[in-house]
């Protein structure tokens, strides 16, 4: 594995009230990949991207950006990380052209027309390039935060819920230009309240609460590790009790013994080969049931389970 | 990367076209206001007057009416000028930028001070109409402008971080600023006060500044040159003391 651009080691935030916002947490994020940080209101996503970014100063910790100390050598890995915020931040008397050609600037580099027009495009804003920002929908201003954050051309993006308030379509669209991103090898971490967001586009996906990092992991790898097949068969008689060979998989009677209902798996579709062989089981045992529902737990379902598991915990 | 120019020059430029597209309210308004005080003052109550240490009341008010104009609105463009990022939230693309306490000053800063040596460029260059005048020391003059301008344009950054309303941002220049410099001997010389007033007026520290400025203009002060002079450079590098202070430990602007 290459060595991570982004290094955060024991970082701890205490706000002046007291607030512990951050706990000792750590975090390797890899190049190229797409992070997707998970946490309910509160639990310090925006504080660790505010302390990556300069916007907090960190009660304790280190952090090196692209090899560079966040601390000591700030000015070179500040200049190769970008951040959209998640308030619509923006001074709305400027013209759009000239906010994002301002963000370059401020970020160091040298004016390039060509360049501001190509994000521009790319956003779908080259049309409204000379109107003020206080002109546009609340969605167009969402991605000229984007394009401003996109205007010095960062290796690491940070987008702080992205596309919280935009509708649907704008949000699938949004998710289009953040995987186009990555394919332009721009590393990309989010945090997000749209776990579906997160399962739509994350790499890995860590999730943090109350400002301790509870887990990371590979996406892919947590959904089998955590994972689980949900499948209730309704019977067309009601059962009093289970047959020993029903008994043997993760079964339970539900809705007064009326359905039968099955959690097992592992997220990568075993459970489906496992249900099958219960379908089987029940036939064999001459039961009948009129209609089978399957499905797969999502990452939402992880989420919620292990925050309640933490809750349960405390 | 060592010193962000860009970034700088960035900063610099929005602040200015910040102030041009706001030019009714930044430059007109005050060269209006200058400009009344130059025909009320000084062509009609003026030609009523005596001389002041030899120079025509006219021309006399004209260092502070200068003074007042530039200690204000150098003052409030500063303030402004970083208030509203932290107010509106923009300052978050300031702090995450490759920008330090150097790049950020020479930006707003310097912004301020240029739109206040503009300002004073028009007043003189307006004044001509009204007053007849001369400038003695026409380098010394500038330098000390420019030399004030930094000064306040500082204090300026100072006070829009201080600043957590538009209330708080509004009373220095007006409350503090502009009563000083009305009784820092805009209108007459603190020579001409009986006693003990004109040792009181000397507690006004606005009173060295349009001293300091009539001496560059006149060659006549009311307290000795070298005195404003050490005073304002004092009070610039209190303030930039101050905001490196306020950039070490991000009082304000970092959480």
């Amino acid at each position: 594995m290459s060595d991570p651009i982004l290094q955060v080691s024991g970082l701890t935030k205490v706000y002046a009230g007291g607030v512990k916002a951050l706990d000792n947490v750590d975090l390797e994020i890899q190049k190229g990949e797409i992070f997707a940080l998970l946490g309910p209101n509160g639990a310090g996503k925006t504080t660790l991207i505010g302390a990556v970014c300069g916007l907090v100063r960190p009660s304790a910790g280190s952090m090196s950006a692209f090899g560079h100390n966040l601390t000591k050598d700030w000015r070179r890995a500040r200049a190769r990380i970008g951040l959209v915020p998640q308030e619509l931040s923006t001074d709305m008397f400027e013209t759009v052209e000239h906010a994002v050609s301002y963000s370059r600037g401020l970020f160091g580099h040298a004016p390039d027309k060509a360049r501001i027009e190509e994000i521009l495009k790319s956003l779908t804003l080259f049309d409204k390039r000379k109107s003020q920002i206080r002109e546009l929908s609340g969605g167009m201003k969402r991605r000229v935060l984007i394009a401003k954050a996109l205007a010095h051309e960062p290796d690491l993006l940070f987008l702080d819920e992205p596309t919280a308030g935009v509708d649907v379509e704008l949000r699938k669209d949004m998710w289009a230009q953040i995987s186009a991103l990555r394919e332009r090898g721009v590393t990309i971490i989010l945090t997000t309240h749209y776990i579906e967001e997160a399962e739509e586009m994350a790499d890995r996906v860590g999730i943090i609460r109350g400002g301790k990092i509870l887990m990371v992991d590979d996406k892919a790898a947590m959904m089998k590790r955590l994972g689980r097949t949900e499948a209730v068969l309704q019977l067309g008689q009601p059962l009093a009790e289970l047959p020993p060979a029903i008994a043997a998989f993760p079964v339970e009677l539900i809705e007064d013994g009326r359905a039968l209902c099955f959690r097992g798996g592992d997220g990568t579709g075993k459970g489906r080969e496992q249900v099958a062989e219960l379908t089987k089981a029940v036939i064999g045992e001459g039961i009948d049931y009129t209609g089978i529902d399957i499905r797969e737990s999502s990452l939402e379902d992880i989420f919620v389970s292990l925050l309640s598991d933490v809750e349960e915990a405390a | 990367m060592h010193f962000n120019f860009r970034g700088a020059w960035s900063i610099y430029t929005r602040e200015l076209m910040r102030a041009f597209r706001t030019a009714f309210q930044s430059i007109l308004s005050p060269v209006l206001t200058t400009s009344l005080y130059f025909i009320v003052f000084g062509t009609v109550i003026g030609a009523r007057m005596e001389p002041v240490d030899g120079v025509a009341y006219g021309a006399f008010i004209i260092p502070g009416l200068l003074m007042l104009t530039l200690l204000g609105e150098t003052t409030s463009n500063s303030s402004f000028g970083i208030y509203m990022p932290r107010f509106t939230g923009t300052i978050y693309e300031l702090l995450s930028a490759p920008v330090g306490v150097a790049e950020t000053l020479i930006g707003f800063v310097g912004a301020a001070a240029t739109k206040g040596l503009i300002l004073a460029a028009i007043i003189l260059v307006t004044a001509t109409f009204f007053v007849d005048y001369e400038i003695k020391y026409p380098l010394f003059a500038m330098l000390y402008i420019m030399l004030v301008a930094a000064s306040f344009s500082l204090f300026g950054f100072i006070l829009g971080i201080w600043a957590d309303s538009f209330e708080k941002l509004g009373i220095i220049p007006l409350l503090i600023l502009t009563p000083l410099t009305f009784l820092g001997g805009t209108f007459y010389s603190i020579d001409d006060l009986p006693e003990p007033w004109n040792a009181v007026a000397l507690a006004n520290p606005i009173a060295f500044l349009v001293s300091g400025l009539r001496w560059t203009f006149y060659g006549t002060s009311d307290v000795p040159i070298a005195l404003s002079l050490g005073l304002t450079l004092g009070f610039l590098a209190t303030c930039t003391a101050i905001i490196a202070f306020i950039f070490k430990t991000g009082w304000r602007l970092r959480d």
